[in-house]
């Protein structure tokens, strides 16, 4: 039994249906994140945990207790936001303080609590200061340590770090990470950035139109996606149609060439279209011996991404990325050469359906 | 100096002209109460006169009052169609409205008929009711105004997160109103207070009417009957207004964390 338990949960508006049959058991200390593109029923999700929506259908609990209908200043849960939402009358440590206050906690209790927060967020001498004296990432620092004084028992983070410029998102995705680490606290982060998600994350929930598409640690996310949607959306990927030649050698006929899946295709009839897809960064340029897959094609494109040379390869109605090293003593190749690309059979991602969105 | 800044400066003068000579000239009216010699002597009468007293506390009393009461009926109807019913804001907006457009006179004749001392509600009865219906229909009256300045100063921070913030943090809808909500409109609520003062204080139909003792009344009546105090009356009035306009400004500079009331 989890510590976040949602069963069934569901979220129909007037005209659409934003959340649709939610299941998912949080435990203790997981870092979970909700990971979709915009409208996916992502953040609809996260409020109603918080207690912003109302759904439709299903329950929630925390530590056993059914908060379904609960409002939202008596779930001990603490939100971050993506806009900051710090109090603009308030100083910081006042802001820090402003939930223990309201729980009534004794003043002795409060200000070395707002300390600790402060130093926590590496922030211990900005007490006195007001929110707009502050950068982006020190008000979203703030905002999470009002959040965690609380000591809640959950804490949700909406989309904390897109209000602010990449080189800050990164070293704050890490300060959030270890602080949750550090404090053990059970996390629910929803993002739309695939990076995100894949390094903060213990699990990691894909969502798309109000339905979740696979559950997974960022490996399996990664390495496993069993929807085209999931393998599309988290990394970048190439996606190869083709036909079923052997079900149970797991070989698919992509442009007239044939390769082979290391997971056999029983439930698939030889003659059906099919999908599989490849990471750019499994696949190699050079025609290496081996049991692995090996086609032919025509290099299309070179892109010069700085540590990483893209080449995209093209074999006929389909066309393959593949990542190499950057290396100045050699020559990529040239648009138009003719190639041979390997990539083994365990790479080859068999994708449910013909791979449309 | 360019033609375009000639013209700003041109039309500047001319604005301030428009408003000045006016004043300058009552002003200078109000002292010529003594023949040939310019004096304080009107000021002075005013200012002497117990009605005078009598009728400013009257109506700053009232004003208060009514800034009170404005305050808390126009506030939370404000946040809580920001919040959760802006559908509602052009019903709302139209309705505060209808003070500018229907005269207070008739608004007045109303009560009148409302209210009586034969009705089912004899607001009219006695004194303090009649105080009472005065204030309300004064709440009435400066709608239009507390209820603008204050839906722009919830426009201007970021309403439902701030509010869904404390509420995460544990805090009651009266905790937010008081301790989030309030303090982040301050500027916005003054401003709604100080019109609503302004209106309150020069207010003649309805005080008139009502036959309470208010400042509006004691100006006309000053104005019908004396030449120099009217004059000297209208600068004291302009004096208290600007006095108020100040204030707004004032506390509005004083008051910390403005700079981040939006995100």
């Amino acid at each position: 039994m989890g510590l976040l338990e949602i069963h069934g949960l569901q979220k129909k508006f007037a005209l659409s249906t934003a959340v649709e049959h939610f299941e998912l058991d949080v435990q203790r200390g997981e870092f979970v994140s909700f990971l979709g593109p915009s409208g996916c029923g992502k953040t609809t999700t996260l409020r109603m945990i918080a207690g912003f929506e109302t759904p439709s259908a299903g329950t929630i609990r925390i530590d056993g207790a059914d908060i379904t209908r609960r409002p939202p200043n008596r779930r001990n849960v603490g939100m971050v936001f993506q806009s900051y939402a710090l109090f603009p009358n308030m100083t910081v440590a006042d802001n820090v303080g402003f939930g223990l206050k309201v729980a009534k906690r004794p003043s002795a209790e409060i200000a070395p609590r707002v300390q600790e927060m402060l130093e926590l967020i590496k922030l211990p001498a900005m007490g006195k200061r007001y929110p707009y004296q502050l950068s982006g990432g020190q008000q979203q620092r703030v905002a999470l340590a009002r959040a965690l004084a609380i000591q809640p028992k959950v804490l949700l983070l909406d989309e904390p770090l897109s209000a602010l410029d990449a080189k800050i998102r990164v070293s704050l995705r890490n300060e959030i990470r270890a602080i949750q680490r550090k404090l053990g606290i059970t996390t629910i982060y929803v993002t739309h950035d695939q990076e995100e998600a894949l390094s903060l994350s213990d699990r990691i929930v894909v969502m798309r139109d109000g339905k979740v598409e696979q559950i997974g640690t960022p490996f399996e996310i990664y390495n496993f996606p069993r929807t085209t949607f999931v393998a599309a959306f988290v990394g970048t990927l190439s996606i190869l149609r083709g036909q079923v030649v052997d079900p149970a050698r797991g070989a698919i006929a992509i442009d007239g060439q044939e390769i082979q899946a290391a997971r056999g295709l029983e439930d698939a009839k030889a003659g059906e279209a099919r999908a599989v897809a490849l990471r750019p960064e499994i696949v190699s340029l050079h025609d290496a011996p081996g049991h692995g897959n090996r086609m032919r094609g025509t290099v299309e494109d070179v892109n010069f991404l700085g540590s990483i040379v893209r080449v995209r390869v093209r074999f006929g109605e389909n066309a393959v990325s593949l990542d190499t090293f950057n290396n100045p003593t050699t020559v990529p190749p040239e648009p138009g050469q003719s190639v041979t690309v390997t990539f083994p059979r365990e790479a080859v991602l068999v994708l449910e359906g013909t791979g449309a969105h | 100096m360019t033609r375009r800044t000639i013209w700003s400066w041109t039309v500047m003068l001319l604005g301030a002209l428009y408003f000045f000579v006016p004043l300058l000239a009552t002003f200078e009216f109000s002292m010529r109460y003594r023949r040939g010699v310019y004096s304080f002597e009107a000021y002075r009468i005013v200012l002497g006169d117990p009605r005078f007293h009598e009728t400013f506390l009257y109506s700053t009393g009232l004003a208060l009052a009514t800034i009170v009461v404005g305050i808390l009926l126009v506030v939370p109807t404000a946040y809580w169609i920001q919040l959760r019913l802006p559908r509602l804001r052009p019903t709302v907006e139209f309705i505060t409205l209808l003070p500018l457009v229907i005269p207070a006179i008739v608004l007045v004749f109303g009560y009148l008929r409302i209210y009586n001392s034969s009705s089912w509600l004899p607001l009219t009865a006695n004194e303090r009711t009649t105080d009472l219906l005065l204030m309300f229909s004064y709440v009435t009256l400066a709608m239009p105004y507390m209820y603008r300045a204050v839906d722009a100063g919830l426009r201007a921070i970021d309403v439902r997160t701030l509010t869904e913030a404390a509420q995460s943090l544990g805090a009651s809808w009266g905790t937010i109103l008081l301790k989030v909500i309030l303090p982040n409109v301050q500027v916005a609520v003054l401003s709604g207070a100080f019109l609503t003062f302004a209106i309150v204080i020069g207010e003649f139909t309805m005080a008139s009417l009502l036959d309470r003792p208010a400042f509006g009344p004691y100006l006309q009546l000053i104005g019908a009957n004396r030449a120099y105090e009217p004059a000297a009356l209208a600068i004291i009035t302009f004096g208290i207004t600007w006095a108020c306009m100040a204030l707004i400004q004032v506390l509005g500079r004083r008051t910390p964390g403005k700079a981040a009331g939006a995100h």
